[in-house]
């Protein structure tokens, strides 16, 4: 496929996103919710489309995209772990699960691995306190979550680590 | 159907109630999102399947519920009309629950809750010490309600208050009664609302908007998602009652993208509500219109401040603006704006059913109602509670919460989230309102109720809000956007032994300028967790700083691991497990850590079945 297809066929599927929040310049931070829902994050290209779409300026674009957390100017991993940092899961250990996922995957909170296989961030919370502390990996909780439990769950996803399987 | 007068709204009503019987089975899962974590939505499907597999739809109904509160025992059923209360209850154990207890009314034992202070098992769900002290007037519904039910909510007497206000009610009297009632707003702040609602009324301009804010970015609170998950519908049913005494036409609700339920329920239920003519044009034939849309915000603590989420409304980068001018007057696209808590707004039906006297009889002077906390941390009982105000924090922490888990020492309480402080233990008979919590250098919050025991460093404590804090500044305004980055690094300093003389009184004095130079409430009330942790936990900064100790074995560079000769036997699983390979020792022998090469990583202390790691 050639690029200027693909560009075209993204700038379609933004349209559509648009067009269901009734081109409505208020519905900016939703509307971009949608694009990286639909892309894993913001391509350049789609933000020049809702800009355009829109009347808004790329700017402003950048300005919300930079603005909010839940926006990522880059490509995300194939593999998401996130690890909540909300206040009970801290006081239950969750400092111990980060330094480990940081050392194994060599990424700081927040990046993503180069080869694409692992996105890793913190969360504030995600209001299933009796669970804490608590790992997201791909969609799926992972509750009361230790090192070792870490370190088993990295294992499966294809990293070198030490298990007491092993 | 749509009904189009308070008459057909009646009779529609009468006829879900007499379609009912109350007597009928009625098994209740809990599907809130602490209960799904834990596979709820299995355990729903398995009922639903073994009922139909064995014919059993006539006697027994099945209900998948919003969350109940007991996050701690998940997943959660109870059994009506008995209330029978089953915890911890598995896919094999669906078969047993439908064709001995709700058939055969034989208890299940096993899934029984037991109290651990008495040993004794709890059959009914009212009898469990968790739920006994409660009062849960806002709460209590979810347990009884599938929250994409309409009927469900018309069952339980939902929409009666709106029916009420518009059939005969004027805007004033309404506005009134929630004055009389001395509401106050659930999410923080503690500001009247009737008082809000008059302002906003009042204002000039057009058109006049009422937003309900879900944008819970407090670390540890989960009440509002529990709500808008479990009973949307109340909160709409609130909302419309306060634009109707307002004047106004258009709502939002403003909800956390990270609460896809929340957003998925409170959605459905706008759609329900417009079928049926609650919402829409001409409600209920009385001339009013009303509609609300959901917005999803974008991951933004600062958000939840009123003008930095009127600004994410208008597709703009959260920041606030200085507050000489009131949301009441100027807020959503400059017009006259009141925005209320997901809570706050769950309080409203309750008020216009029962009446502000009533209302008014619950709580202490100030402080009129209930107030729901999630508490979490350190605690056996893990939940949500919502309790009269004027309970003390004694009663809660250990009637309720069942007190700190593995016997451990209770060291503190922190409530009002990164804007509130650290409470110790000389305060836990300390009846608590919004004044009460206050005065002691904390405050209500948003109902956050983390409990720390003697293994929690409050000095770490302090520095994680900072760090929170910093991330979620939104950098319009210096006191704010340095002055916490600067605290941070203190506080940095003193966790990892640099700490010198002079710091506290530095924090303290960048406290002061943060607390009088902030534009917004975030920076003004980031200097709690600092002040409240150095004015009852001195010690411990003093320890970090003269000793470069951390008390709680915390702080990481001012602690070591050791193994400890007596327990210690050898075993080898945490030399074996170790990512430094620092660890060494024959078999059955004494273990030993190389300090040097240790990355207190804490694996060997997790893994030693004999608690032989130390921490020093």
């Amino acid at each position: 496929m050639s690029e200027v297809n693909s560009v075209e066929k993204m700038e379609l599927k933004v349209k559509d996103i648009i067009e269901k929040y009734g081109s409505d310049r208020g519905s900016v931070v939703p509307i971009l919710q949608d694009v990286q829902k639909e892309f894993n994050y913001l391509p350049k290209e789609a933000l020049n489309a809702v800009s355009s779409h829109l009347d808004v300026a790329i700017s402003r674009m950048f300005e919300v995209a930079t603005f909010y957390k839940a926006f990522s100017l880059t490509p995300r991993g194939r593999h998401q772990l996130s690890l909540c940092v909300g206040t009970a899961c801290y006081v239950r250990g969750a400092p111990l699960i980060e330094s480990n996922i940081e050392r194994v995957l060599d990424l700081r909170p927040g990046k993503t691995s180069p080869d694409l296989e692992f996105s890793f961030d913190t969360v504030n919370c995600l209001g299933s306190c009796a669970l804490g502390p608590i790992l997201v990996v791909d969609g799926e909780y992972q509750g009361q979550i230790t090192v070792s439990k870490t370190n088993k769950i990295l294992k499966k996803l294809g990293k070198k680590v030490k298990t007491d399987e092993s | 159907m749509k009904v189009k007068s308070f008459k057909e709204l009646k009779s529609l009503r009468e006829k879900i109630s007499n379609s009912r019987d109350p007597e009928k089975n009625c098994i209740t899962i809990c599907a809130g999102t602490g209960c799904l974590a834990y596979g709820a939505q299995s355990l729903v499907d398995k009922f639903k399947a073994e009922i139909e597999k064995d014919n059993l739809e006539e006697e027994i109904d099945i209900r998948s519920t919003g969350c109940h509160g007991f996050c701690e025992q998940g997943p959660v059923v109870v059994i009506y009309p008995e209330k029978v209360f089953y915890r911890r209850v598995g896919l094999d154990d669906a078969a047993e629950v439908i064709h001995k207890t709700v058939l055969n009314g034989e208890i299940l034992d096993r899934l029984l809750y037991t109290d651990p202070s008495s040993g004794e098992k709890i059959i009914h769900e009212d009898d469990v010490p968790f739920y006994k002290k409660q009062m849960r007037l806002v709460f209590g519904m979810n347990g009884q309600i599938d929250p994409t039910s309409l009927e469900d909510y018309m069952a339980i007497g939902g929409y009666s208050a709106l029916a009420k206000v518009l059939n005969g009610m004027e805007p004033g009297a309404v506005i009134e009664e929630v004055k009389k009632a001395n509401l106050r707003g659930r999410g923080g702040g503690g500001f009247s609302a009737g008082w809000k609602w008059e302002s906003t009324r009042k204002a000039k301009g057009d058109p006049k908007y009422v937003i309900c804010n879900a944008d819970e970015g407090d670390p540890g609170a989960y009440m509002d998602r529990s709500l808008l998950e479990g009973n949307p519908h109340s909160i709409l049913e609130g909302m419309m009652i306060g634009a109707y005494a307002i004047g106004s036409n258009e709502g939002y609700i403003y909800v956390r993208n990270e609460y896809p339920l929340a957003v998925k329920n409170v959605t459905i239920a706008i759609e329900k509500g417009r079928e049926l003519g609650v919402l829409g044009e001409d409600i209920l034939g009385s001339g009013f219109s009303f509609d609300i849309k959901v917005n999803r915000g974008g991951g933004a603590f600062v958000c939840g401040e009123s003008s930095a989420l009127f600004a994410s409304l208008e597709g703009r980068a959260g920041e606030p603006r200085a507050k000489y001018i009131h949301a009441t007057d100027r807020g959503l696209h400059n017009k006259p704006t009141n925005l209320n808590n997901v809570e706050t707004w769950a309080n409203v039906p309750l008020i216009i059913n029962k009446g502000a006297e009533w209302y008014q009889s619950i709580g202490t002077e100030n402080s009129k109602g209930t107030k729901i906390f999630s508490l979490v941390g350190k605690i056996n009982n893990t939940g949500l509670v919502e309790i009269p105000m004027g309970m003390t924090l004694r009663e809660i922490i250990e009637d309720i919460g069942g007190g700190t888990p593995k016997g451990r020492k209770f060291k503190a309480v922190q409530t009002g989230g990164p804007s509130g402080g650290c409470i110790p233990e000389q305060f836990l008979d300390m009846p608590i309102d919004f004044d009460a919590l206050t005065k002691v250098g904390s405050m209500m919050g948003s109902g956050g109720m983390i409990v720390m025991d003697d293994r929690t460093c409050m000095v770490d404590v302090a520095r994680y809000f900072l760090k929170f804090l910093e991330g979620e500044s939104c950098g319009k305004c210096v006191p704010c956007r340095e002055g916490v980055r600067r605290m941070r690094e203190i506080l940095d300093d003193i966790c990892e032994g640099r700490g010198r003389e002079g710091d506290v009184e530095l924090l303290e004095s960048i406290s002061h300028a943060l607390i009088d130079g902030s534009l917004c409430a975030l920076g003004a009330t980031a200097p709690n967790p600092v002040l409240s942790t150095i004015k009852y936990f001195r010690e411990e900064y003093s320890a970090h700083m003269q000793e470069k100790k951390c008390p709680a074995g915390v702080c990481k560079e001012l602690i070591r691991y050791k193994i400890d000769e007596e327990n210690c036997t050898g075993c080898g699983i945490c030399a074996r497990l170790c990512p430094a390979e620092c660890i060494s020792g024959e078999k059955k022998q004494l273990h030993v850590i190389d300090q040097e090469k240790c990355i207190k990583c804490g694996s060997c202390k997790e893994s030693c079945k004999f608690d032989a790691v130390i921490v020093e």
